[in-house]
């Protein structure tokens, strides 16, 4: 396991690496993210010191896209497609399930930490209209057996 | 192959010379018998089919069978044919395969390639004919489309820029930097009639003169690769499958305009098109095509690559422009344009993936050429990502002025399962819908506009009569909700009352008069709003109560949904014809809302079952749980 000041050092490194500026926040967090898989609030003060700046304009910046999150995540990501070629072929129903068999809402984590459920819009792979994907790795097509199917995977069920 | 530095002009012309042979397989005028390629789609849909892990099946065959120096196995950019990939397509004789996944390998190399054999049941079928088709030229997918953003899209390996330069690739910036003034090159792009393809339609030409009129030591051109119209994917299919034109065309814009600094701004969810695009630039350095004295001349030119991190707005060039500076996405007020005033308050130009992706072409071929296709106010082509009830989704490119019956019907294969076409949305959450009685007018900018829909980015989501248009409405609205920056109050309170009253509408809470406000809000905020984002946001709103007003009526009036979506507004029946009185509803109901009834079923010794309306929760368990199908909406 890594531990938290390696992640730090790993951070800094990159920070100097590229020599960045304020202008350059978003890169970093981007970074940081990838490093600590969340942005919780030290790792904000951080930022914000190595590039000094207020840690007011980092949360600004944080709270401002969808990409960055402060809550850590689950082991498994579940991301449906709410994007429109999804949406007009039942995307919402295939959510629903997810949140009926998970007991969670869209944008929540199961108790013990395994699934976080969210939505994303349009991964462009509408072609396999409605889709999920789960860390990454994508599933078409998807009905209400592909959510059993797909849970079952994961080892959920 | 290793990359050497392009030093002159000359240079890349002798370059073209020796590489321009590469591709005579693959356009099929080489020799058959010499050797196969075989080409592997690796857009993001077919890569989400385990493309990749077909290729390398195919390569692991290849020296099973002891072919592998007879065949060439490489992964191309998308071949649009999305509802039927991943797409293996043979070459020199243009075999089309379809639905090709990792365990048909095999057949491929052993069958195809060492047999000589076609085979056919990998190739498509055409559902009117039922005939089976073999070369992608007489597919009916293809026949009506016309390639030239998409020219190198499934023909070259997106990561070879040998394959590119093959395909005439930067000699449109050798002509330009050789033989044009900046001027030239400027009034060149006016003749051509290339208008904005990421949704404005604004002449690019136009764009680029304005800046180039302001005098700055540093200014910038920036490619708008934040694709966010949920149901759009061509800027993305256009990285995955040739970045290299984008690339080119940047460095032409930035001899056009005087600047020396180009930055993608990409979103992150894109990370195919993001790490196509980094081997591209990296490639494009190493030969010289990026750097200081471009092909020994005076033009230096460098690309950068920012990422977005999930903002709608940042599409906006106002918006994009503060979020590649670092700062939260908010769109600024214009003016100062950005040709005036944009990153880091030099002049700046801001052109979409697509938009750039022709400008090679206009010099290769000439504006006039280039002008020839298309309808008189709008030039060229438009990539289309057509999805939803249709037959064949995929990315589509037609000329401008072609009908929408033409792109449904033949292009797209018609509706899907048979049925009926309801209307077609441009434009996604920013714009309208097209219905029936327009499927013959041409598509082109301003005849969008004129029926209250608009061009957009080119996602074209088709509607069929199971899709309620209240509650596609309703879906847009909370997407604009959502992706409200929060700047200006019209949009981001405005929008949240509108998708307010539509929910009401859709619960069968609202009257008559909702709709009146509904249409009175929408005109507030388009015309208030700081931003596109806002102004465009009640257009699905307000193009859905124009052409579709007795839906809304009959939600509102008599509280029914006549696509029968809206749960509220729907009820679940038991067909008493069809019920055998098993009881597998009423044991598995939720909230015990069915009975059985004093009347026979269809064995007389059992009755039928009834739901109870108002205990009803619309769950739809009964529905799946009945073996004869009697329960529906």
């Amino acid at each position: 396991m890594e531990t938290d000041k390696q992640k730090f050092d790993e951070l800094s490194a990159y920070i100097d690496e590229i020599g960045a500026t304020s202008h350059e926040l978003i890169a970093v967090l981007h970074r940081a993210q990838h490093i600590f898989g969340y942005l919780p609030r030290e790792v904000q003060e951080f930022v914000a010191d190595k590039l000094h700046i207020p840690v007011s304009k980092v949360y600004g910046v944080v709270t401002f896209y969808s990409f960055f999150t402060m809550e850590k995540k689950g082991k498994y990501v579940i991301n449906v497609c709410l994007g429109t070629a999804c949406f007009v072929r039942g995307a919402d129903k295939i959510m629903k399930e997810f949140e009926t068999r998970l007991g969670i809402k869209n944008g929540e984590t199961t108790e013990d930490g395994k699934f976080t459920l969210s939505s994303l819009r349009c991964v462009g792979a509408c072609g396999l209209a409605p889709v999920v994907q789960v860390n990454g790795k994508t599933y078409g097509n998807a009905t209400v057996e592909t959510v059993s199917e797909i849970l079952k995977e994961y080892g959920g069920e | 192959m290793c990359l050497h530095k392009v030093n002159t002009i000359k240079e890349l012309y002798d370059l073209y010379d020796n590489l321009k042979g590469l591709l005579d397989i693959k356009k099929g005028m080489a020799d058959v018998s010499r050797k196969i390629e075989i080409s592997v789609c690796g857009g993001t849909g077919c890569h989400a089919s385990q493309s990749e892990k077909l290729k390398d099946e195919l390569i692991r065959f290849a020296k099973e069978y002891g072919v592998e120096d007879k065949v060439k196995i490489s992964i191309t950019g998308c071949f649009g044919f999305c509802e039927k990939g991943p797409i293996v397509k043979i070459s020199p004789d243009h075999t089309f395969y379809i639905k090709i996944h990792p365990e048909d390998a095999e057949r491929i190399i052993k069958e195809h390639v060492v047999e000589g054999k076609l085979i056919e049941d990998f190739l498509y079928v055409n559902p009117a004919t039922s005939e089976k088709i073999r070369s992608q030229d007489n597919i009916p997918f293809y026949k009506k489309q016309h390639r030239v953003a998409l020219r190198n899209c499934g023909l070259i390996n997106p990561e070879v820029i040998q394959e590119y330069i093959a395909n005439r690739g930067f000699l449109a910036l050798a002509k330009v930097l050789e033989t044009m003034t900046p001027q030239q090159v400027i009034d060149e792009m006016k003749k051509s009639g290339l208008r904005g393809r990421g949704g404005g339609g604004f002449l690019t030409g136009m764009k680029w003169e304005f800046a180039s009129k302001y005098q700055n030591e540093k200014k910038y051109v920036i490619c708008n690769a934040d694709e966010g119209d949920p149901g759009a994917f061509m800027d993305r299919s256009i990285l995955e499958g040739d970045p290299y034109s984008v690339v080119e065309a940047m460095i032409i814009a930035g001899y056009a305009i005087g600047a020396n600094e180009g930055n993608v701004y990409i979103r992150a969810e894109y990370p195919l098109a993001i790490e196509r695009l980094s081997i591209a630039i990296a490639q494009a350095r190493k030969m010289g095509f990026l750097g200081k004295n471009i092909l020994g001349t005076n033009h230096s030119f460098d690309i950068f690559i920012k990422y977005g991190a999930g903002a709608f707005v940042c599409g906006e060039e106002t918006a994009l422009i503060s979020s590649i500076e670092g700062n939260r996405g908010e769109p600024n007020v214009k003016p100062p344009f950005p040709a005036e005033a944009g990153l880091y308050k030099k002049p700046t130009i801001v052109n979409n993936v697509e938009t750039l992706a022709n400008v090679p072409v206009i010099f290769l071929d000439g504006a006039e050429e280039f002008a020839k296709i298309g309808t008189e106010k709008s030039k060229g082509t438009k990539v289309f990502a057509l999805a939803g009830k249709i037959n064949n989704v995929g990315l589509v490119e037609v000329p401008m002025g072609i009908t929408l019956r033409e792109i449904i019907y033949d292009v797209g294969g018609g509706i899907k399962d048979g049925h009926e076409f309801k209307a077609a949305q441009t434009g996604g959450p920013s714009g309208g819908c097209i219905t029936k009685e327009h499927l013959d007018i041409p598509i082109d900018f301003d005849n969008l506009s004129a029926i209250g829909s608009m061009m957009g980015s080119g996602g074209l989501i088709i509607m069929d009569d199971r899709n309620c248009m209240v509650d596609i409405a309703k879906f847009y609205l909370e997407f604009t909700v959502e992706e409200s920056c929060g700047k200006c109050t019209p949009c981001r309170i405005g929008n949240k009352r509108l998708l307010e009253i539509l929910t009401k509408i859709t619960k069968g809470e609202a009257d008559l008069s909702d709709l009146d406000r509904l249409e009175e809000l929408s005109n507030i905020i388009k015309d208030t709003s700081l931003c596109g984002l806002g102004q465009s946001a009640p257009n699905p709103v307000l193009s859905t109560l124009n052409y579709f007003r007795d839906e809304y009526i009959a939600h509102v009036k008599n509280k029914y949904c006549p696509a029968k979506v809206c749960r509220a507004l729907t009820k679940y029946e038991i067909d008493e014809s069809k019920c055998i009185g098993c009881g597998n509803c009423a044991r598995n109901c939720p909230v015990s809302a069915i009975e059985k009834t004093d009347k026979p079923a269809k064995n007389p010794r059992l009755f039928v079952y009834k739901i109870k309306g108002n205990d009803c929760i619309k769950c739809g368990t009964c529905e799946s749980k009945c073996p004869v199908k009697a329960i529906s909406l």
